[in-house]
């Protein structure tokens, strides 16, 4: 950095100007400031910020997408939200896939990073099956897993009958639709964490490790006191992952179970979608979005201020 | 494995936990996959009584007739195209921007950074409807734009933190250099500092092109007529239509899947490094 300082002339507010005394090599920076920043700021805004911005607009109104929004309703769509029971259900079936991810996915991916990162045949390849699931599409994956939940042609069905009992229609019971979900989503998204823990035990400083075991540590000794905490940042980010993913689940749900039976296995998305985009009930649909913005917001400033200050 | 470790006496236990342990989630994660691959070659009816084993009868029909329709090429084609169009502007866009940041001083430089550094937190479903309306205003609805100009807005923030990290790590000497000897700035970013990045512009390149392959609910938003669908949407509708005919749905899915794992095991690494990319330095 000091060198990069040292190397470069005046910089600051005067030396972009295109009249700067240092002659044409400097014209050149203002071309690229014009030329090569504005599409991206432009998409940007375009696409991203503004469709957010109304999407806090719109939320105040009751309008069906067509025409100019005119019914001013204030905060009702907010409240009709609130009040639908299914909402909570969706907000409650988001926390269970953070739990799930949490008390299941994370642990399991760092038990297999941990026998995965040393080299013995095979390694590689068990790492690469592992991952493979977390690129195939959430859309095939759902369908793939709900031939899977089939009562009358499925592998889980021919299991059960295989021990004579009568196969369970998973994802049609209100019981077992999210359970089945949940078991999805372990399935497609372990091997995204476990390759993060990799990663990271890869670029550890193993004269740590040795230093630990020369002083006479048990290999479980080594691994709590030394190789555990060394990975915190690496948690912490997986965690955080982790979280941000599991409030905004969506295409998963799609082909299982569409959010049913009964609202049962709904996400916030999937209850967005159902409720405010396939109706294009917008002022509503908008109403769920920005509590999700919020709650996605909130809880992603928390974190980085609470855990991941020197990150 | 278990040859090497054996020698090693006292943690028989170990390994041997390791192993079983290992198999039942590789167990876990390959039955359905297999089962779908060799599902795709069964009749209904045997599906029914043996969807774990391998087919008594191979039913190359059911994959044939498949890959003898226009349909299964028209929705790769259409992803095909939604994918590039996506990539190839994602990285030109991207890669100016991050070029700008890295190499150019100026005023209210660190705060535009911020600003598109905000869409790493956005999520995506709260825009939607307001960007249906948007890009049904702009008149874009139903065409492969109307899907990636947002698509490409939504990846900038990731893809612009990724190049411009490694455009800093070019030595400013070679800049200096290429100043003096009187190359412009845009010169430089095009013969220097494009060729240079090659492994970067790949790994973003691929991060934006299996997100905008997977893509679901953008398209399914903004596209109504089937002949634009790219291939989730079209494998959505063929599951609608042959709702329970499981083994033509199977072979549907092992064909459209396949694409992706061929690219997978062709670019491991860049894949791996790029999805997990993001997560090193958050």
């Amino acid at each position: 950095m000091a060198r990069r300082i040292a190397g470069s002339p005046a910089m600051g507010v005067a030396s972009f100007s295109p009249l700067a005394v240092r002659g044409p090599r400097w014209d050149g920076r203002f071309t690229v400031l014009i030329l090569f920043l504005p599409p991206a700021l432009v998409l940007f805004t375009l696409f991203v910020v503004l469709p957010v911005g109304e999407a806090a607009w719109y939320s105040a109104f009751n309008w069906n997408g067509f025409g100019r929004p005119t019914n001013w309703i204030g905060f009702d769509n907010y409240l009709f939200v609130l009040e639908t029971r299914a909402f909570w259900l969706a907000l409650r079936n988001n926390g269970l896939i953070i739990a799930v991810s949490l008390a299941i996915q994370l642990p399991l991916a760092l038990t297999l990073a941990l026998m995965l990162a040393e080299r013995f045949r095979g390694a590689v390849a068990l790492r690469m099956l592992f991952f493979m699931p977390y690129i195939l599409a959430e859309i095939a994956t759902g369908l793939i897993f709900s031939f899977v939940y089939d009562g009358d042609y499925g592998l889980v069905a021919s299991v059960w009958r295989a021990f004579g009992a009568e196969p369970p229609h998973l994802l049609a019971s209100t019981d077992t639709s999210m359970l089945a979900v949940l078991i999805v989503v372990v399935w497609k998204y372990f091997g995204f964490h476990m390759m993060l823990f990799i990663a990271a035990l890869q670029s550890l400083d193993k004269t740590l490790i040795e230093a630990a075991r020369i002083d006479g540590a048990t290999r479980s000794q080594t691994l709590r006191h030394v190789v555990i905490p060394l990975l915190y940042p690496t948690i912490r980010l997986s965690v955080f992952f982790a979280i941000v993913g599991s409030l905004q689940l969506f295409d998963l749900v799609m082909p299982l179970t569409r959010g049913g039976p009964a609202d049962s296995s709904n996400t916030m998305v999937s209850f967005l979608y159902n409720n405010g985009i396939s109706r294009m009930r917008v002022g509503y649909g908008s109403a769920i979005g920005v509590i999700l913005f919020v709650i996605c917001v909130t809880f992603a400033v928390t974190y980085k201020r609470w855990f991941m200050r020197d990150e | 494995m278990s040859n090497v470790e054996t020698t090693r006496a006292p943690f028989d236990s170990a390994v041997l936990f390791k192993t079983v342990f290992l198999a039942v989630v590789a167990i876990f994660v390959l039955v359905p996959l297999l089962a779908t691959l060799l599902g795709g070659f069964k009749s209904l009816g045997e599906l029914r009584v043996n969807p774990f084993g391998l087919p008594r009868h191979w039913e190359w029909q059911n994959y044939a007739d498949i890959l003898f329709s226009a349909r299964y090429w028209q929705l790769l084609r259409n992803s095909l195209v939604i994918s590039t169009v996506t990539v190839t502007l994602t990285l030109v866009v991207a890669s100016m921007a991050a070029f700008t940041f890295a190499h150019i001083k100026f005023y209210g430089s660190s705060m535009l950074l911020s600003y598109l550094t905000l869409g790493l937190l956005f999520p995506a479903a709260t825009a939607v409807l307001p960007l249906f309306i948007k890009v049904r205003d702009l008149g874009l609805l139903d065409t492969y734009f109307g899907v990636a100009l947002p698509q490409v807005a939504f990846s900038l923030a990731m893809s612009v933190l990724l190049l411009r990290r490694f455009f800093k790590d070019i030595p400013y000497e070679l800049l200096e250099a290429a100043l003096v000897d009187g190359c412009s700035y845009i010169k430089f970013f095009r013969y220097v500092t494009l060729p240079l990045s090659r492994p970067i512009l790949a790994t973003v390149g691929t991060i934006t092109f299996v997100n905008s392959w997977n893509a679901y609910l953008l398209p399914l938003v903004m596209l109504n007529t089937d002949a634009l669908y790219p291939w989730p949407l079209g494998i959505m509708v063929y599951q609608g239509e042959y709702s329970s005919e499981w083994h033509l749905i199977l072979a549907f899915i092992t064909l459209t899947i396949l694409p992706t794992i061929i690219l997978f095991l062709l670019a491991q690494k860049h894949i791996v490094a790029g999805l997990t990319a993001g997560a090193v330095k958050g």
